[in-house]
């Protein structure tokens, strides 16, 4: 019975992370593709691990999978926020349909400085025509 | 049983595929670092599936190591991203 469950769980974490490089490969933004993979992959791994947990039904393997679960639950948000940072910064086009971007204008590309206020318009040196 | 999970490494590894075509594909830097970041995720579970295959708990050791390796290079991909040149080349 604990070992239907386990491999039952270990499809579906494996489902979520097809799911993740699907959404990976189809997604038409640098940013839609972080947010595709970060979290559906974290899910499928937090996922196969429980069922790893499950399947030994051992101390010390369930304190190994919960040591890489919670290992990858703190550093997966840590490393999207980092990457999709760094996209923004420099430059990488967004999406033409994107419908808001709230950085525009108060940050100098060259400088890497947040500025308080909106510059003018012409001082920026991406992004698209609204 | 088996049958299941090899049901689950092959989906792992079709997945592992469709992230390597974006790795290939990707027009900017960034993706390609999100694809590897991926990448990483899914060998850590495939090599989580493979301890259950073949009942050998040690290579979860390994999935720990891979999975610290993965967001160290992430981390060190994304500062390169950033900055634009390696920070001891800065004139």
């Amino acid at each position: 019975m604990a070992e239907s469950i386990s491999l039952f769980l270990l499809l579906l974490g494996a489902v979520f992370m097809l799911l993740a490089a699907i959404g990976l490969v189809r997604m038409p933004d640098v940013l839609m593709r972080l947010h595709s993979s970060t979290k559906s992959a974290t899910l499928g791994v937090g996922l196969i691990m429980l069922g790893v947990a499950l399947f030994f039904n051992d101390f010390a393997i369930g304190v190994r999978a919960l040591a890489i679960v919670v290992f990858m639950f703190f550093t997966a948000p840590v490393a999207a926020h980092m990457i999709g940072r760094a996209a923004y910064l420099s430059g990488v086009p967004l999406w033409e349909g994107t419908l808001s971007d709230e950085m525009r204008g108060h940050y100098d590309p060259k400088t890497h400085a947040l500025a308080g206020e909106a510059q003018s318009p012409d001082s920026l040196s991406s992004g698209e025509p609204e | 049983m088996q049958i299941l999970i090899n049901i689950t490494l092959g989906l792992l590894i079709l997945a592992m595929f469709l992230a390597f075509v974006r790795l290939v594909r990707g027009p900017s830097l960034p993706s390609r670092v999100v694809a590897l970041d991926m990448m990483t995720a899914l060998a850590v579970g495939i090599i989580a599936v493979y301890a259950v295959a073949t009942r050998q708990t040690i290579f979860l050791d390994v999935a720990i190591a891979l999975a610290l390796i993965g967001f160290l290079g992430t981390v060190a991909f994304a500062y390169f991203v950033e900055k634009g040149e390696l920070p001891w080349r800065k004139a």
